[in-house]
């Protein structure tokens, strides 16, 4: 049997040409294999493409959907973002954990179902929702969940819970996915027509330093959040001295609350593609990589079959179109479960085959990226965007939007409203209309570009969505007034938690200790020199975190502060000098009183 | 005479190392015999508050119910509290079992461990003996402490200048050569 897994998990390395940068591939596809990376497996692995073994263990243990333990022939997340918690998480997840007769990530006795839960799967437009293998399952009820187990149980074969497909794309065969598109509003650059090819040919007009100049003039912005100059970014790259240069698409939309990626990556696809090839010909790369973040799996047979079919048709491939000399191909690099990774840098070390830790900058991507290449990381939505650029023009780009922003951005809104779904409006809408679109009522908070950008009350409803004002990558949820906002802090605290790679201390003990606080204020015991501490705290981790998620992980917190002000009095009172009261002394002595079998006398 | 102000001072579970770095002040311990009257100190013996105090020092953390029972009554008697040292601060070398529990280290300590003789197969009852809390912790995990002086010990420096800031109603600071180890 041992014989047996090392000989199979000596093939799989094979296949991927024992090559140690695509060990993401490799341990992805022996966990499909076995239910895990045994230590055996982890080995051979280790052996076939001569590296260490704690270095595949560094990667396995990493990813939260790579296991060493055997985990069962189906695995159900359940995702447990804010967003589901409001819709019903804890009843779904209580009534699938009874009728499975085991607690959240537990696997049933005959191996057979795990069950465990999952950070923001993209689907908060249609919560709670759950990953089972890679099949999406929405609008989860008690109910649901009960009947979604005994068929389980009864076939092991998660394609056959989708017995109803949702619209658009996800009819295609190759997704049949009951997932919704949700499309609230279609813009002039994502959703109006869009011809393959066409985008290309403008581009081969062009010179490719013209190409960049294009991009200049239209002041396209990364959509990711972020919002750097993508011109500037290209630009950076293509000057680069290099044999070779690297395109890679971000597709690893976790920020919670986020999910127009799912949507774009399954209408967009062809203007996606065309929109990596132009900027493949602009830059000088031959090699573009979509890093697909692992809940989005189930597009992935879909998203090969259109770079199939665009290199019959000679979008793709040598020679593009009769372009002498001009070489684009496209792999899907598949995630496997973490946040981090959508970060550019710690994204770059995913592909590479490693964890996903961040890399110090400089020397930023574009200088030196993946495998030491210059590489330029873009959002899904702006490379779509670079193809409608070259179709439209500049000019008509940048005559929508906002004087700094221009353009539209694709918004997920999801949480307390009643249009839940994906909006393309232009930048520079307002919250105020962005809720009245969304048909919200009794708004008490949002968070714009979800938890790792800010949080905003009434006070803010006139903010303008774009860079100078509100920036979002794209998730906008919704709360009413009715919800305590610091427990939806400290709801996002736990999630960066989980997220955190560890790798400095600030983040990774500060996080912790700025969690108790809000959790001792939430309980009660909280006192006004607290809420101090807890911006100090925050500033500090901000300050002095090494990666983007610890330098916005506290900013829910702040948020929260901000829109209570003076009215967090409410929440915080002086104490009588004396024990503090989130000490408890018989919880203390108790384990001793038990020993020795005499009680505390100041009990 | 203007009443002077009065300090009290106390070893929790520490080594008396804090104490010592205060008698390294060496002679302005004089000096600081004119400003301050001491309270309930070992340095004077006084097992109890004789009155309230302006300012508590507290050495060493909790590791059993009397170092609460104490660590309260310095909360309630004195007006600011000062946690000084490592064992103060973090729990320190004592803090060491706190990834043990609480069972095993007692069995561990009298019944199993080579060498104990120990017939009647019993851990130590006397109600002399203060019951040891399940883990050791900082003072700040048991009441509201105010300034925390760090250091094993805390150089004598850095203790006098808190001290003088304070009793002259100034923001104490550590001098950065005070604090520096290496």
């Amino acid at each position: 049997m041992k014989q047996g897994t090392a000989h199979i998990t000596a093939n799989i390395c094979n296949k991927f040409g024992n090559d140690r940068t695509r060990l993401m591939d490799i341990a992805i596809a022996v966990q499909e294999r076995f239910g895990c990376v045994s230590h055996e497996a982890m080995e051979e692995i280790a052996r076939a493409v001569g590296t260490q073994r704690v270095e595949v263990e560094s990667l396995v243990t990493f990813y939260s959907f790579l296991s060493v333990k055997p985990q069962g022939k189906v695995v159900i997340r359940l995702c447990s973002d804010i967003v589901d918690w409001m819709k019903g998480y804890s009843e779904v997840a209580e009534a699938m954990a009874r009728e499975l007769g085991i607690t959240m990530g537990e696997t049933t006795p005959d191996g057979a179902i795990t069950l465990t839960d999952t950070p923001c799967i993209g689907m908060s437009d249609q919560a709670p929702a759950a990953l089972v293998n890679s099949v999406v399952v929405t609008h989860l009820t008690p109910e649901r969940g009960r009947q979604l187990v005994r068929d389980l149980r009864r076939h092991l074969d998660p394609q056959q819970l989708v017995t109803m497909v949702g619209n658009g794309n996800n009819e295609h065969p190759l997704v049949r996915s009951m997932v919704r598109n949700n499309i609230r509003m279609r813009g002039p650059v994502h959703f109006a027509p869009f011809e393959p090819g066409k985008a290309l040919l403008k581009a081969f007009e062009l010179a490719p330093s013209d190409v960049i100049s294009e991009i200049k003039e239209s002041k396209l912005r990364g959509r990711g959040g972020a919002g750097f100059p993508t011109a500037l970014k290209w630009e950076l790259a293509a000057n680069t001295p290099g044999e070779k240069r690297y395109v890679i698409c971000n597709a690893d939309e976790g920020e919670p609350g986020t999910f127009k990626d799912r949507v774009l990556l399954t209408e967009c696809a062809e203007q996606l593609l065309e929109g990596m090839t132009i900027a493949g010909y602009a830059v000088g790369s031959d090699t573009g990589i979509i890093y697909l973040r692992a809940e989005y799996r189930y597009l992935m047979p879909y998203l090969q079959s259109k770079i199939e079919g665009r290199l019959k048709q000679g979008f793709l491939g040598r020679g593009i179109l009769g372009k002498k000399g001009f070489n684009f191909d496209i792999r899907i690099q598949l995630g496997a479960g973490a946040y981090i990774c959508g970060e550019e840098t710690a994204l770059i070390s995913s592909c590479e085959g490693l964890r996903g830790d961040p890399k110090n900058r400089p020397p930023f991507p574009p200088q030196e990226g993946y495998l030491k290449r210059p590489t330029i990381v873009n959002n899904v939505e702006t490379l779509c965007c670079v193809s409608r650029i070259l179709l439209e023009g500049a000019k008509w780009f940048a005559s929508i939007g906002s004087a700094n922003t221009t353009g539209t951005k694709v918004l997920s809104i999801s949480g307390d409203c009643r249009k839940p779904g994906v909006y393309e409006v232009p930048f520079g809408i307002t919250t105020r209309e962005l809720i009245e679109l969304s048909e919200a009522e009794n708004v008490g908070s949002l968070l714009i570009g979800g938890p790792c950008r800010q949080m905003i009350g009434q006070v803010r409803l006139d903010g303008q969505i774009c860079y100078d004002d509100l920036a979002t990558g794209g998730a906008i949820i919704i709360f009413n007034g009715a919800r305590n906002k610091l427990e939806i802090a400290e709801h996002y605290l736990d999630f960066f938690i989980d997220e955190s790679c560890g790798h400095c201390t600030p983040c990774r003990v500060g996080l912790t200790l700025l969690k108790n606080l809000v959790h001792k204020v939430i309980s009660g015991t909280g006192e006004p020199a607290d809420l101090d501490r807890m911006r100090d705290l925050s500033n500090f981790i901000i300050n002095m975190s090494r990666c983007g998620l610890g330098q916005a992980a506290p900013n829910p917190v702040l948020g929260a502060l901000e829109i209570f002000g003076d009215a967090s009095g409410g929440f915080v009172a002086e104490r009588k000098p004396g024990l503090l009261p989130e000490f408890d002394l018989s919880k203390a002595v108790i384990d001793a009183e038990l020993r020795v079998g005499r009680q505390s006398k100041y009990v | 005479m203007q009443a002077k102000t009065r300090i009290a001072t106390v070893s929790l579970s520490g080594c008396f190392g804090c104490h010592m770095s205060l008698l390294d002040i060496d002679d302005r311990i004089l000096k600081l015999a004119e400003l301050v009257e001491f309270d309930r100190s070992p340095i004077n013996d006084f097992k109890d508050f004789q009155s309230r105090c302006a300012v508590g020092i507290v050495e060493g953390g909790c590791c059993n119910e009397d170092n609460v029972e104490v660590l309260e009554s310095f909360r309630k008697n004195c007006d600011v509290l000062i946690s000084v040292g490592e064992c103060a601060i973090t729990g320190g070398i004592n803090s060491m079992r706190n990834n043990i529990p609480l069972k095993e280290c007692l069995d561990e300590a009298y019944l199993k461990s080579p060498g104990v003789y120990n017939p009647l197969n019993k851990i130590p009852n006397d109600p002399e003996i203060p019951l040891l809390l399940n883990r050791v912790y900082p003072c700040h995990e048991v009441v509201k402490i105010d300034y925390f002086i760090p250091g094993c010990p805390p150089q004598a420096d850095a203790l006098w200048d808190v001290l003088v800031a304070l009793l002259s109603g100034k923001a104490p600071v550590i001098a950065y050569k005070n604090h520096k180890y290496d």
